[in-house]
């Protein structure tokens, strides 16, 4: 009996481990693709969450057009849209024009992010850090920017963990990225559950490492309020 | 007769359709400690911010030691800044930093002074308002009056030729108010020039060489605490400032006659 079961169980073992292998492959991509597409979310974000909030009349217009349009569309569209104004106009491989339109989409998100941020932290830090002598740009830098980064950790950390499963959208760009492998693995092998399950496991792992990460950073930098005494 | 530090010459603030004040002028000159008072809405905190130019007034003219620094090409506003003091009735610390990054901040950002001349620098303000022994607590761990005496020392620390406080007890417990009245009556005596929106009448009578009644976005009468307690030329100056020292629990000024 139990030599007719357990070689389907080995197979199975040897089986799992050759998907993770083969799809773990596309990990780095998935990876790499995220990192390319948050920072740049993040810094195209930033720039324009401060424009919006500082940048006057016309440039907080723009800007609130700007929010709306992206986040009034599927990623997906957008992907494709960006990603052939990107390779039309500049020689670029589907990584990096898929990473850079992933970026420009979450731009948006991560704008709104920030400038909820920047919003609760108040004018009149602002309006303190003026009476002193600070230009508006150092009190950008040195008062208002570490509260609002600070509060944006826990709100950012959920774009993260979008943009990560969200890169997932560059498959279409033909990318080989964890969802493209697993595609394959399941057009090959015919073990459709097996390939997917595998990729979401993985997708779960990544997703969870990185909050934790950033739940982690939110607490090494709380600002400490209660009573010392 | 001491020099003038600031004057404001015939300013006026709107917003919008509503004036907050007209043609308001008025002297500081050095070591003068004023006291103005006035009910609510009157734009005391507006005027005070118009005076460190935290806002714009829409006319009149605001000078510094005797240079006009609503000339715009005069000096950059943050410069003027630097120079008038300012303390808020909501303390307004930098939440992120501790007591003694509040003070030392605008020195090593704003002065440009090297950090450890900075660090003494701040020591010795917060030694000056006696709280060297909580220079490592952040904001949210102290106390609304030690609060208060942080962002006194904060504005102190860049040397400024006069300091403006704006209600600045007003947010406290009963029982925090005193210490940050001992600071700034310690400041007075040190010969600080300072413009203070108050409803303690204790202190304005203690410490004030000049008092303003504001009302209705003028200013309505002017002297010293005694001319202003004592001999009103208004009846209405004195209905309100035997109102509030009630309020705030002191004699009535009849009684201190
Ligand atoms: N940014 C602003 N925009 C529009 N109106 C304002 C603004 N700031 C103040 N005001 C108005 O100006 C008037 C004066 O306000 P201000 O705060 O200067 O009065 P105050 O004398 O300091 O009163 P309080 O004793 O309550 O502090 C108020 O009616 C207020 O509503
Ligand atoms: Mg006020």
């Amino acid at each position: 009996m139990a030599a007719a079961i357990l070689p389907p169980i080995l197979w199975a073992l040897i089986m799992l481990i050759e998907f993770i292998r083969y799809i773990a492959a596309g990990t780095v991509t998935t990876l790499a693709v995220t990192l390319v597409a948050l920072p740049l979310g993040l810094v195209i974000g930033l720039a324009f969450a401060l424009a919006h909030v500082y940048g006057g009349k016309v440039l907080t217009q723009v800007m609130r057009l700007y929010s709306t349009l992206m986040r009034g569309m599927p990623p997906i569209l957008l992907l494709f849209i960006l990603y052939f104004i990107i390779s039309g106009s500049i020689n670029l491989s589907p990584f990096w024009a898929g990473s850079i339109a992933l970026g420009v989409v979450s731009s948006a998100y991560q704008l709104e992010i920030l400038r909820g941020a920047i919003l609760s932290v108040g004018g009149d830090q602002m309006m303190a850090a003026r009476a002193i002598g600070m230009s508006r740009l150092k009190a950008i830098r040195y008062v208002i920017l570490p509260q609002a980064l600070r509060l944006a950790i826990p709100p950012w950390s959920n774009e993260a963990s979008i943009v990560l499963k969200d890169s997932s959208l560059v498959y279409a760009l033909g990318v080989a990225e964890i969802l493209r492998r697993a595609q394959q693995l399941s057009a090959t092998t015919q073990q459709p559950f097996m390939a997917f399950g595998t990729a979401a496991l993985i997708y779960f792992i990544l997703v969870f490492t990185a909050n934790r990460l950033l739940d982690y950073l939110a607490r090494r930098t709380q600002i400490p309020a209660n009573p010392l005494g | 007769m001491s020099q003038p530090v600031l004057v404001a010459q015939n300013l006026t603030k709107t917003y919008g359709n509503n004036v907050i004040f007209r043609n308001i002028s008025l002297s500081v000159n050095e070591r003068d400690t004023i006291v103005i008072v006035g009910p609510s809405g009157t734009g005391k905190s507006t005027l005070l911010r118009c005076l460190n130019l935290l806002t714009k007034a829409d006319s009149g003219k605001i000078w510094l030691d005797g240079v006009e620094i609503t000339d715009p090409t005069c000096c950059s506003e943050d410069e003027c800044r630097q120079r008038i003091g300012m303390v808020f009735q909501n303390f307004l610390l930098f939440n992120h930093l501790t007591a003694l990054d509040n003070v030392m901040i605008g020195l090593t950002k704003v002065k440009k002074m090297p950090k450890e001349q900075a660090r003494r620098k701040a020591v010795e303000e917060l030694e000056r308002v006696g709280l060297v022994d909580r220079a490592g607590h952040y904001p949210g761990q102290l106390s609304g009056g030690q609060q208060q005496r942080v962002a006194i020392a904060r504005a102190l620390a860049m040397e400024p030729r006069v300091m403006l406080f704006d209600e600045p007890t007003s947010a406290l417990d009963p029982e925090l108010i005193g210490e940050v009245l001992a600071v700034m009556k310690q400041l007075a005596r040190e010969g600080m020039t300072m413009l203070v929106v108050t409803h303690e009448m204790g202190f304005a009578r203690e410490v004030a060489n000049r008092m303003i009644f504001m009302e209705k976005g003028q200013i309505l009468e002017e002297g010293t605490p005694d001319d202003l307690f004592e001999r009103p030329k208004y009846e209405r100056t004195r209905q309100f400032l035997w109102k509030i020292a009630e309020l705030h629990g002191r004699k009535a000024p009849e009684e201190n006659g």
